[in-house]
């Protein structure tokens, strides 16, 4: 197995790691992914074999299609540290040209 | 009378009589809290005046003539795990990041206990977002087991057991996505009930694993969760996956008897690594239902060994997803926060997700899913139910496992398939080990099954008084 490339995959999750917590990470994450590599065994048994995400079998949910209550502006707003106008104010994402 | 060990039945049965009031009934709790939560840590938030409140206006609703019929819960004290959101009361799910956090709205089972009269005394201890199967991966320090205060409760859901078997609360409600309400039932010596998946409504509990996660009773006995079963389960247009299945009356059907129940021995599970004494409880349980007219019968699960490794990419990839939103924006702390486990599972997922290496992580995890759904269904053509060890090992002692994360997963080796499947399984005590700590086992049953697990259950609970044993605190 190729080694695991733990900056990326950290960059992806949006995660900031120490150099302490990179190191850590890295040699549990692969011992749990040579662990999880015992399901290759399985392969043979996967052949025509659908995926299933949803256990119990519903399908296409729908509700009515009605207005109903839901919080108000300050209700929602009630657990921002960060927040301008009534709006939440996020980080800059693209900068001044 | 000693209040604070009462049933939910036999709390009614008080309260009906006037013999004592539902402020007396919460005054003894909260003050029994008080005394056992600096040693177990088993509560993070109580909440002494909103209880109060509620417990003077239950008594004002019961001065006025309110019936238990209408409201079923009314005047009984109880306390939930910290995931469930509680309008204006610190909802924390064992995390920093959301130490300060004060949910605006109320979970749908939050809502349906309330609206029958219960009152919340707290919100107790769990593993961050339910990572973890000793309660030490809670950001608010570890819980400790009622029975040997130097052994883990289990996890995740570890208060609740811990607070059930220390008598600090009447009911609990827990979560189960791996495990996470039988282990620690297992491990404190309480009933435990993971539902079929969507039997009860996920909407305003904090996801951990969303095609997984399974909202359950926890209680003292098995009449008691069969009770709060039928107030929490139903569909819930808030949650799309909760089942439109009709909910059935969990209570009235106990006591059927059991003779010609074919109970299924599953052999993956009593081969190597179970411990003995657990073994032998089990095959001590197993007599009882023969003397009850139960058969037994050999039955095979043939991807067991399968589990672990599917349920942590399955588990890892949706929280990876559901973790994603907590970036200090709109509420909660900034994702610096994340706990250790926390920050592995979301690196093992988001890389069983990432482009690349989806199809032989997590798409192979789903295929793998299928065919141990495959394996329970053809087993329950052979037998009703599965009886079942719930942990292959006793409680262990608090950070025993903490620095060996496999080991730590491989706890949950008997627990994992059963929400693989998505069925529906009860766990409940069945002895004591030489060291006095509990064992437990489950009753495994297909989809929709809960009534029938619960009559299985109780069956062998009136044959037996492990529920009466009680800790030394």
């Amino acid at each position: 197995m190729a080694k695991f490339d733990i900056r990326h995959t950290a960059k992806l999750a949006n995660l900031g790691l120490s150099s302490e917590e990179e190191e850590k990470i890295s040699r549990e994450l692969e011992e749990i992914l040579s662990y999880v590599n015992k399901l290759n065994e399985v392969d043979p048994d996967l052949i025509g074999v659908e995926p299933t995400s949803h256990i119990t079998g519903l399908e296409n949910v729908t509700r009515p299609d009605e207005t109903s209550p839901s919080l108000t502006q300050t209700e929602v707003l009630q657990n921002s540290k960060n927040t301008h106008n009534g709006m939440f104010k996020v980080p800059a994402i693209l900068e001044d040209l | 009378m000693d209040l604070i060990k009462l049933t939910i039945s036999e709390a009614k049965k008080g309260l009906k009589k006037k013999e004592f009031s539902a402020r007396e009934l919460t005054e003894n709790y909260l003050e029994r809290i008080k005394k056992l939560n600096p040693q177990l840590n088993a509560f993070i938030t109580v909440c002494e005046k909103e209880a109060l409140e509620s417990a003077d206006h239950a008594d004002k609703l019961i001065l006025q003539g309110e019936t238990w019929e209408a409201q079923p819960l009314l005047g009984i004290p109880f306390s939930m795990k910290d995931v469930y959101s509680t309008k204006n009361i610190r909802t924390t799910a064992g995390s920093k990041i959301l130490e300060n956090y004060l949910p605006p709205y109320n979970a749908s089972v939050y809502q349906k206990l309330i609206d029958s009269g219960a009152i919340l005394l707290g919100k107790t201890n769990c593993d961050a977002w339910g990572h973890g199967s000793s309660t030490e991966n809670s950001d608010f320090g570890p819980t400790k087991n009622p029975w040997n205060l130097d052994y883990v409760p289990g996890g995740s859901s570890g208060g609740s057991a811990a607070v059930l078997a220390a008598d600090m609360t009447i009911f609990e409600i827990g979560e189960d996505t791996g495990g996470s309400i039988r282990l620690p039932s297992a491990f404190c010596a309480t009933v435990g009930l993971k539902v079929t998946y969507g039997r009860v409504s996920r909407y305003g509990a904090i996801s951990y694993a969303s095609s997984l996660d399974s909202m359950g009773p926890m209680g003292k006995n098995v009449s008691d969760v069969a009770e709060i079963l039928s107030v929490i389960a139903g569909s819930d247009s808030h949650d799309a996956t909760s089942s439109p299945r009709p909910v059935e009356d969990y209570s009235s059907s106990l006591n059927q008897d059991i003779k010609g129940l074919k109970i299924g021995i599953p052999s993956e599970f009593f081969s190597k690594g179970l411990n003995s004494e657990i073994k032998d409880a089990i095959n001590k349980a197993l007599q009882i239902f023969k003397e009850k007219g139960a058969e037994i019968v050999d039955i095979s699960l043939p991807h067991t060994e399968d589990g672990i490794a599917t349920y942590y990419l399955i588990a890892s990839s949706e929280t990876s997803s559901n973790l994603a939103r907590y970036d200090g924006i709109r509420f909660g702390n900034d994702r610096e926060y994340f706990g250790q486990e926390a920050k592995k599972r979301i690196m093992l997922g988001t890389y069983a997700l990432s482009s690349g290496y989806y199809d032989q992580y997590y798409l192979k995890a789903q295929k793998v899913r299928s065919l141990i759904k495959n394996d329970f269904e053809k087993a329950f053509n052979k037998c009703e139910v599965i009886l079942a060890p719930v942990s292959p090992i006793p409680p262990f002692k608090l950070g025993e496992k903490i620095a060996d994360p496999l080991q730590m997963y491989l706890v949950d080796v008997y627990t994992v398939l059963i929400n693989l499947a998505g069925i529906p399984s009860l766990a409940l005590p069945c002895g004591f080990s030489k060291a006095g700590l509990p064992i437990g086992m489950q009753i495994i049953g297909p989809q929709f099954s809960e009534k029938s697990l619960l009559n299985v259950g109780y069956q062998y609970e009136q044959a037996t008084d492990w529920q009466k044993m009680k800790p030394e605190l």
